[in-house]
C-alpha cells in the first residue's frame, strides 16, 4: 500500500520516537517534537506508539490513497479533509481508496501528527526512522517530502480502531511551562534567574526543531568567563552573550558552550513542540522530583485513556 | 568531580573547567565505562573537554541512583590510556582553494604559509570528543604558535572535510554546515556515513595525523571513496 505525496506542506518529515545511543557520535535523538500528539495518533490506529509518521508544520501536506486505510490526526488544531468529508482530530477515520487526505493550516499550533495504521516503512537508520534534515539521513531519503514523493505502509494485524476513554484535550494544559534548574544555574543572580521565571517570552521567527529562539527580558550571567563547551539535555534553556534564551528542541546541537540557566521538564516537551513563532511562554520552576512525578502522572494518563 | 543534575532526566558529571588531557581521561574512562555496561535505562552519552552528561530515563532510575553507580564507576577505574586508542591518518589537501583563511592563520602565528601546514601535519592530536553537530570530532593538540581566534562572523556554508581552527582547537566539518572556524585545508575522505558502522571515522579517544596531499591525491581519493 502506498500514499503519493500531492502537496508537501510546509515542513512535512517521517518521525518515530528518536534516535537514541549516538549522541556521543554528534547525533540529535531527532523524533517527533511532540512525541505526545506521536503517540496519541499511532495508539488511535492500532500502531505501536512510536511507529513512523508524518509530522507536519504549519501548513500540512495533501496525500492520495492508493488503497483504504485507517488515520488519525493529533497535535495542532489543523483542517484536514478526506474529499469532502472533514476529518476529525483524535479520532481513527477510514480513508477510501483512491481519495485524497488534505490537511490545511494548522491554527492553535505548530505541528500535527498524521499516522496510518501499520506505520510508514522507511528503513531505519542507527535504529529510527526519523528524518534528520540537517544530516541527511533517515525517514524518507533523508529529508523533508516534497511533492511526487511515494511513501509505503507497512502491515498491520490491528483490525479495531482504539477510542480513547478520556477526553485528549485536557493535555494541553495551559498555564506556565515547568523548568528545573539547568546545570550552570548558579552562573545567574536570583535578580537574572527570578526574571526568567517573572515575564513573558515571546517566540521568534528563528526557531526551528533544533531551537526555539526567545525575545524578552535579558538574562545575562553574573559569570563573566567563558563555559567549556558541556553537553546539552534536551529541553535546555541556554542564554547566549544576547541574553535572550533559547530552548533547545530534538533536532538540537548536542554539546555547546553557552551556559543553561533552566531545563523544561519531560512531560511539558510537548507543548515546546506546539509553541509556534510570536506564541507567549511563561516558565514556573518545579524541583526534579515534581517534574519526575508529573512525567509519571503523563504515562498513566495515557495508558488509562487506551485501556482497552 | 561534581555531580550536577542538568535536567529531569540528565546528570552532569564535571571533572574540571580546563583542557587537559589528564581530565580528558577521565571523561573518556567514564564514557567508556558506562558505555560497556550497556544498561538500558541509560538513553545516550555526551562527552565533552571535562565533563560527560548522561541522558537517563528518570521512571526507571533516579538522579541518586546514577550518581552512586558514576561514583563506583569513577573511582575504581584506572584512567585509560591514550597509547591504547586507534591512530587515525588523515590525508588533507592546504590547497589555497581549500583554506582560505591559511593567510590570516600564518599572518597570527608570524610564520610562513608552508611552515603553518608543516606544523599542523606534523603534530599528533586527539578526539576530545564529537559533539556539536553530525560527527564533528573535537582534537586537541593544536601547536600552540597556530591557535588563532575563530571567525568575528561565521560563515553560511563550509564545505563537508573541512579542516579548520578555532582558538586552541582543529576538527574537521564532516557535512557541510555553518561555521567560524578558521579554515586552513580539505580532506577527501567521508568523514560520516550514516550507513556505516559505526557511521563516524573518528571516535572519541582516537588519535589524529594529518598528511598533507597535493591536489591531485585529493582529487583521486575523492573519486575513489565509497
Amino acid at each position: 500500500m502506498t500514499i503519493r505525496v500531492l502537496k508537501p506542506g510546509l515542513s512535512t518529515t517521517v518521525q518515530d520516537g528518536g534516535r537514541y545511543g549516538y549522541t556521543h557520535l554528534g547525533i540529535s535523538p531527532a523524533g517527533a517534537a511532540d512525541s505526545l500528539s506521536l503517540r496519541i495518533a499511532n495508539l488511535l490506529v492500532g500502531n505501536g506508539e512510536y511507529a513512523p509518521a508524518l509530522e507536519m508544520t504549519l501548513l500540512g501536506a495533501s496525500l492520495e490513497f492508493e488503497e483504504g486505510a485507517v488515520v488519525a490526526v493529533s497535535g495542532a488544531q489543523c483542517d484536514c479533509k478526506a474529499g469532502q468529508n472533514k476529518v476529525r482530530a483524535n479520532e481513527a477515520v477510514e480513508i477510501a481508496a483512491g481519495s485524497v487526505l488534505q490537511c490545511g493550516s494548522m491554527t492553535d499550533g505548530a505541528r500535527c501528527y498524521l499516522s496510518i495504521r501499520g506505520g510508514l516503512d522507511v528503513p531505519l537508520v542507527m535504529g529510527s526512522a526519523s528524518t534528520d534534515v540537517r544530516g541527511q539521513f533517515g525517514g524518507f531519503e533523508g529529508r523533508r517530502l516534497k511533492s511526487g514523493d511515494v511513501l509505503r505502509v507497512g502491515k498491520s494485524r490491528a483490525t479495531e480502531v482504539r477510542r480513547p476513554a478520556g477526553v485528549l484535550e485536557e493535555v494541553r494544559s495551559s498555564g506556565p511551562v515547568r523548568v528545573t534548574r539547568g546545570a550552570q544555574n548558579d552562573w545567574f543572580s536570583h535578580e537574572m534567574y527570578a526574571k526568567l521565571l517573572s515575564t513573558p517570552y515571546q517566540v521568534t521567527e528563528q526557531s526551528d526543531r533544533a531551537g526555539l529562539r526567545l525575545q524578552g527580558e535579558a538574562v545575562s550571567p553574573s559569570e563573566k568567563t567563558q563555559l567549556l563547551t558541556d553537553g546539552i539535555p534536551l529541553g535546555a534553556i541556554q542564554v547566549p552573550q544576547s541574553g535572550q534564551p533559547i530552548i533547545l528542541l530534538v533536532d538540537q546541537q548536542t554539546t555547546g558552550g553557552y551556559p543553561k540557566i533552566a531545563n523544561i521538564i519531560t512531560a511539558d516537551m510537548h507543548r515546546i513542540g506546539q509553541l509556534r513563532p510570536r506564541h507567549q511562554v511563561r516558565f514556573a520552576e518545579v524541583s526534579i522530583a515534581d517534574a519526575v512525578e508529573a512525567l509519571r502522572h503523563q504515562e498513566l494518563w495515557l495508558k488509562g485513556i487506551f485501556v482497552t | 568531580m561534581k555531580i550536577i543534575p542538568a535536567s529531569d532526566s540528565s546528570l552532569l558529571v564535571v571533572f574540571g573547567n580546563t583542557i587537559s588531557p589528564d581530565v580528558q581521561q577521565r571523561v573518556l574512562a567514564l564514557f567508556h565505562a558506562l558505555q560497556a555496561n550497556q544498561d538500558s535505562r541509560i538513553r545516550n552519552l555526551h562527552p565533552a573537554y571535562a565533563s560527560l552528561l548522561i541522558d537517563f530515563d528518570p521512571l526507571l532510575m533516579t538522579h541518586e541512583d546514577l550518581a552512586m553507580f558514576v561514583e563506583s564507576v569513577a573511582d575504581n577505574r584506572q584512567p585509560a590510556v591514550a597509547e591504547g586508542h586507534a591512530l587515525r591518518k588523515i590525508p588533507v589537501c592546504y590547497d589555497a582553494e581549500f583554506g582560505p583563511d591559511l593567510p590570516d592563520v600564518a599572518a597570527h602565528a608570524r610564520l610562513p604559509i608552508d611552515e603553518v601546514i608543516r606544523l599542523h601535519a606534523s603534530a599528533t592530536y586527539q578526539v576530545c570528543f564529537l559533539g556539536f553537530t553530525v560527527g564533528f570530532a573535537y582534537l586537541g593538540g593544536l601547536p600552540e604558535v597556530l591557535h588563532t581566534p575563530r571567525l568575528a562572523t561565521p560563515r553560511r556554508t563550509v564545505a563537508a572535510g573541512s579542516i579548520g581552527i578555532a582558538g586552541g582547537q582543529t576538527g574537521i566539518y564532516p557535512t557541510e554546515t555553518p561555521g567560524g572556524w578558521r579554515l586552513i585545508g580539505r580532506t577527501p575522505l567521508r568523514m560520516f556515513d550514516p550507513q556505516a558502522q559505526p557511521p563516524t571515522r573518528l571516535q572519541a579517544g582516537d588519535r589524529v595525523r594529518f598528511t598533507s596531499i597535493d591536489r591531485e591525491a585529493f582529487e583521486r581519493l575523492r573519486q575513489e571513496r565509497p
